[in-house]
């Protein structure tokens, strides 16, 4: 069995160059998740980048990206597989003129050609590198998880007309979840564990370098600043990644250089989707002063 | 596949121990999971401490919420591993930590300040300045360094002294007095701004800098301190007297200051988890009984043969909920996190109406009224509603008869009552008529205590007298309780 990765700080690096900026845990679960052949679970706040994991690694290994978002109501029929049914009608049909035995014509709608793959079973069948994609995990009702067990340990998928079929090569999958239920134990046990939550302060104004073409330095590093400001306060819902990333790239806009109150208030609600979050960042922002003010 | 069996057994034996008190701690870690935990450590190298840190987490923690305690165990297992911390456990009486520290303090302090003043030789002022400049600079190793020779000094560790790391911790940074360097770090900082001075948010941002690095330093502090315990009682001591219940376990009554935080932090997504969980439930909830009529005449276009049975739409009915609290201060918190509760499920309910009460009661439901930050009505409740009638200690007896009084009426049959509280009521009446009263006309009264069953009706608690009146009296100490007990309930 060939590994696909070197070492922990190769899978960062590689990462790297595909323009998602990691921490040592992330890498070394990646790592992980190639050594043991086991499925990663990623759970986190909404917009710090679960999904774009999986992407980036799929990017880094040159791999095809299948990708199964979940919902509430998805089945077998659209996760694993499913028959062509019209094709089968035809196929009777057609078979009725000649004399044909019924054993024969059994074996033949039920054989491949009339084998209508999803994603899961698209996976485990392809011959070239790919990245398997279960976005959103947490969505689908938890009699459904049962559905994906037995592709996440044993890489195979069992249709009861065909027998089994095992995986080519082992692909490497993501889980994501926004964690809006406890998953099954079942599939935790599964899986490897991985929890992304807000970057540190270095490594957000690194992706925002990264991510913001033309943003200065100090710039950058305000705004990382700010968010962790922002993150520290009691809210509804504290700014993710990908709102920094927005907001950065407003202040671009705008050729703000130098962040005052005055401008963080004004383009506050791009980092800030409720009311009451906004109002709470602006009093902070402003009332802090005046404490300062009579201290000193 | 893997060299497991290979393992060196001394490592093996430290990870089965480890294993142990993640469960001890009470983090579910299945045999299958430990098995993979030992095949990814064969992965990695060993010397690496952070890779075996993740590696450990993602095979066997799998909810970040067991994060905590993950690291608290791992800081105690592993803390010894690290080369940078060989402490000599022959040499671990006191003094003798000195010489395996003051080299490198010594050239810490040279490139530091370049006055080349040894660890064990330095003045307290000296100490004071190099953790200003330290933080100043935000410089990590030489706060290692710091931290180190600062509870060497002021934490005055004995070996075998049986006293909690805490105590040492608070001696240590009492010693440092991190709120004057913090305002000198801040002073400087207006001192070395250009010439309007800092605006109100640079002054913000400056400040969060500071006290992330502080926060950093007491981080290396406690872990110091730490690895000096492991090494004098050993691993498995340590670990126990370390141990803390995971944060749905904290009960609400003994909360500190620190785990009450936790809490509140903890309280948004697991409401949030509920309230999903409800409207699912609802949706798929089972299908109501036949509907008869809608049978028939749906078979008249089948020629009267009733092939498609209808069902009748279930329609589960909406409660009316009414919660009366007691907020005096024992119990306080835990009203305060059921209200929480309750009201981010409201939309379950047809209507929630509360009361809160010390000695008198007030209604406060007008202060979740459109309101979208529930924990800012919570708070006002505590700090506006008027619920003080003669010296606020509680008086159930007294608060019950004012509820019966002004609201006895407006209970229907629709109408489900909580009352939270732990029924201690210094030895007033405890007029238990009226709990009796609201139960002929309400649908269910249920009590909920957050005191351990085992205390109930001791003391001055008579809370045996009105659960003879109510449809059921719960022990809700934690939150996994209080979530169980307002599933059901909705």
């Amino acid at each position: 069995m060939d590994y696909r990765f070197e070492s922990v700080p190769a899978v960062r690096e590689g990462l790297g160059n595909v323009n998602y900026l990691s921490d040592e845990g992330i890498a070394g679960v990646v790592y992980l998740a190639d050594r043991l052949q086991k499925p990663v679970l990623v759970e986190g706040p909404a917009g710090t980048g679960k999904t774009q994991l999986a992407k980036s690694v799929a990017d880094m290994m040159g791999a095809r990206l299948i990708r199964l978002q979940c919902y509430e109501g998805l089945d077998e029929s659209r996760a694993l597989y499913e028959w062509n049914y019209k094709k089968q009608l035809l196929r009777i049909q057609a078979e009725r003129n000649t004399d044909g035995t019924w054993s024969d014509i059994e074996e033949d709608i039920f054989s491949e050609d009339f084998l209508l793959t999803r994603p899961l079973l698209e996976a485990i069948r392809a011959e070239d590198p790919v990245v398997l994609l279960i976005d959103e995990v947490d969505r689908v009702e938890i009699e459904t998880e049962a559905l994906l067990l037995e592709i996440l340990s044993d890489y195979q998928v069992s249709i009861p007309e065909l027998g089994t079929v095992s995986a080519t090569q082992i692909p490497m999958v993501f889980l994501t979840s926004n964690n809006t239920r406890e998953l099954s134990e079942a599939l935790k046990r599964r899986c490897l564990f991985l929890h992304i939550d807000y970057p540190e302060l270095e490594r957000e104004k690194e992706i925002v370098l990264a991510k913001v073409p033309g943003i200065s330095e100090s710039l950058a590093d305000q705004v990382a600043r700010i968010v962790r400001s922002i993150r520290q306060l009691e809210l509804k819902k504290a700014p993710s990644v990908s709102e920094t990333l927005d907001w950065a790239n407003t202040l671009m806009l705008l050729n703000i250089d130098q962040v005052s109150a005055e401008d963080a208030s004004e383009t506050i609600n791009i980092l800030l989707k409720y009311r009451s979050d906004i109002d709470k960042a602006i009093k902070e922002f402003n009332s802090n002063g005046a404490e300062f003010a009579e201290q000193s | 596949m893997t060299d497991t069996a290979h393992e060196p057994s001394p490592m093996l034996e430290l990870l089965g121990g480890f294993i142990r008190e993640l469960r001890e701690a009470g983090i579910p870690v299945s045999l299958s999971e430990n098995i993979d935990a030992m095949e990814a450590v064969s992965h990695i190298p060993l010397e690496d401490r952070e890779a075996l840190k993740y590696a450990l987490a993602a095979t066997m923690v799998k909810n970040d919420s067991h994060w905590r305690a993950f690291e608290t165990v791992f800081e105690v297992y592993f803390s010894l591993r690290g080369k940078h911390y060989g402490i000599d456990r022959d040499g671990e009486d006191g003094e003798g930590e000195g010489d395996s520290d003051t080299p490198d303090m010594e050239g810490v302090a040279q490139q530091g300040k370049g006055d080349g003043s040894g660890g064990s030789q330095m003045t307290a002022e000296e100490l004071a300045e190099m953790l200003y400049q330290a933080l100043m600079r935000g410089d990590d190793a030489m706060m290692r360094a710091i931290a180190r020779t600062s509870v060497q000094r002021f934490a005055g560790m004995e070996p075998g002294r049986p006293v909690g790391g805490t105590y040492y911790l608070y001696r240590t940074l009492r010693n440092l007095d991190l709120d004057g360097v913090m305002q000198r770090l801040m002073d400087k900082a207006r001192e070395e701004a250009p010439d309007p001075g800092l605006t109100p948010l640079e002054e913000r941002l400056e400040r969060d800098e500071y006290e992330s690095r502080i926060d950093r330093l007491k981080k290396e502090v406690e872990a110091e301190i730490r690895r000096r315990l492991v090494a004098d009682r050993g691993v498995e001591a340590m670990a126990k007297t370390l141990r803390k219940p995971l944060p749905e376990d904290v009960d609400f009554m003994h909360a500190s200051r620190e785990e009450m935080a936790n809490l509140r932090k903890a309280i948004y997504p697991l409401t949030r988890k509920l309230a999903v969980r409800l409207a699912r439930k609802r949706r798929h909830g089972r299908k109501g009984p036949l509907d008869f009529r809608n049978t028939v005449r749906h078979s008249l276009s089948y020629g009267g043969v009733p092939a498609e049975p209808k069902f009748k739409y279930p329609r589960p009915a909406k409660p009316e909920i009414f919660v009366i609290a007691d907020i005096s201060g024992s119990v306080a918190a835990f009203a305060r996190f059921t209200l929480h509760l309750v009201y981010a499920i409201s939309n379950q309910f047809s209507k929630v109406r509360s009361f809160v009460f010390i000695d008198g009661l007030d209604e406060v439901t007008s202060y979740f009224e459109g309101v979208e930050d529930i924990s800012e009505a919570v708070h006002r409740v505590n700090t506006e509603a008027d619920v003080v009638w003669v010296d606020g200690h509680s008086d159930y007896g007294h608060a019950f008869e004012v509820f019966w009084e002004r609201h006895g009426k407006e209970i229907g049959p629709k109408t489900t009552v909580m009352i939270l509280g732990d029924a201690r009521n210094n030895y007033h009446a405890s007029q238990a008529w009226v709990v009796q009263e609201i139960n002929k006309r309400a649908r269910n009264v249920f009590w909920l205590n957050p005191e351990p069953k085992s205390y109930w009706d001791t003391g001055d608690s008579i809370v045996g007298e009105y659960a003879a009146h109510c449809d059921g009296t719960f022990e809700v100490r934690n939150l996994r309780h209080l979530e169980g007990f307002v599933e059901n309930l909705a």
